[in-house]
């Protein structure tokens, strides 16, 4: 399948850019294709390519030594990830995994440095991806740093749940992380978190907390 | 019957971003619109929810006091 140069217009890294000069960063546009849960690029291991999601879903990632995740984004089509290392030269910072199958497009490090500089006009967009990335980032070290979110997750369970009458109200992880003023990813990290400690038990739709006590200590953690 | 995601079909783009990442073929676009196809094999991964930028799909979960 030809790289579509309808697409490449809508990457807001060329945007700005022209049907001819379009023409030329086709033919440095490669295609890689994955299915679902595969690992499209490692933390630590040198970059080679920046890649832009042609259809499907890439989850962004860091492992702890625990080997705990944390989702950094999730990479829709029309968006880029390992652009980091491929402006500063270093590894890649977060590991990359499909979340179905995917078509990529890719362009090599040395190439993209080329393009830079045949078409500078480029460089401001760069820019405001980069800054997105980095405003993004800051806000999930907001979270993770200065909120003991756990605790705040442990509060909103424990007074959401469902009477003896009938059921209580059903909470999505998206409300959990506007109740908690938190970003989704870090409530998904909590409910694990809670359920490592013993607190709670996740069964499909159900959240049971399976031990009261410990889930009211974690509460009492001041936030 | 299979407790499955929501769908809100009044929100829903037909980006089909959901479909893909749907481990247990439980979504598919018909005329556009995601529909559900009742499944015991969704495990509540709440993928499909994280994916869908318009808040069509959502995986509420039931919080409930296990009986000592």
């Amino acid at each position: 399948m030809a790289v579509q140069l309808e697409f490449l217009k809508s990457i807001l890294y060329f945007s700005d850019l022209g049907l001819a000069e379009l023409e030329s960063i086709r033919k440095l546009v490669f295609e890689k294709t994955a299915d679902r849960a595969e690992m499209v690029l490692l933390e630590g291991e040198s970059a080679a390519n920046l890649y832009f999601v042609a259809s499907g879903v890439v989850k962004v990632f860091r492992t702890s030594a625990e080997g705990k995740e944390q989702i950094l984004s999730i990479v829709r089509p029309g968006e880029s990830f390992n652009d980091v290392p491929i402006f500063d030269g270093g590894p890649n910072p977060a590991s990359a995994r499909t979340m179905g199958p995917i078509l990529l497009y890719g362009i090599k490090k040395n190439d993209m440095e080329a393009i830079l500089r045949d078409y500078p006009q480029i460089a401001l967009n760069v820019i405001k991806v980069l800054a997105r990335r980095v405003r993004h980032l800051v806000s999930l070290v907001e979270d993770l740093s200065f909120k003991h979110v756990i605790s705040r997750v442990a509060k909103i369970l424990f007074e959401h749940i469902g009477g003896e009458m009938g059921r209580g109200p059903r909470l999505t992880q998206q409300e959990m992380a506007a109740m908690a003023g938190t970003a989704r990813e870090v409530v998904g990290r909590s409910l694990k978190a809670l359920e490592e400690e013993g607190a709670i038990k996740l069964d499909r739709h159900r959240i049971i907390i399976t031990d009261k006590e410990a889930l009211q200590k974690i509460m009492e953690v001041p936030s | 019957m299979a407790e499955m995601p929501v769908i809100d079909p009044q929100r829903c783009d037909g980006c089909g971003l959901c479909v893909g990442v749907c481990h247990c073929n439980a979504l598919a676009l018909v005329n556009d619109i995601i529909t559900i196809i009742e499944t015991v094999e969704c495990d509540w991964c709440t993928d499909c929810e994280a994916v869908c930028l318009t808040g069509a799909i959502s995986c509420p979960f039931e919080i409930i006091l296990q009986e000592p």
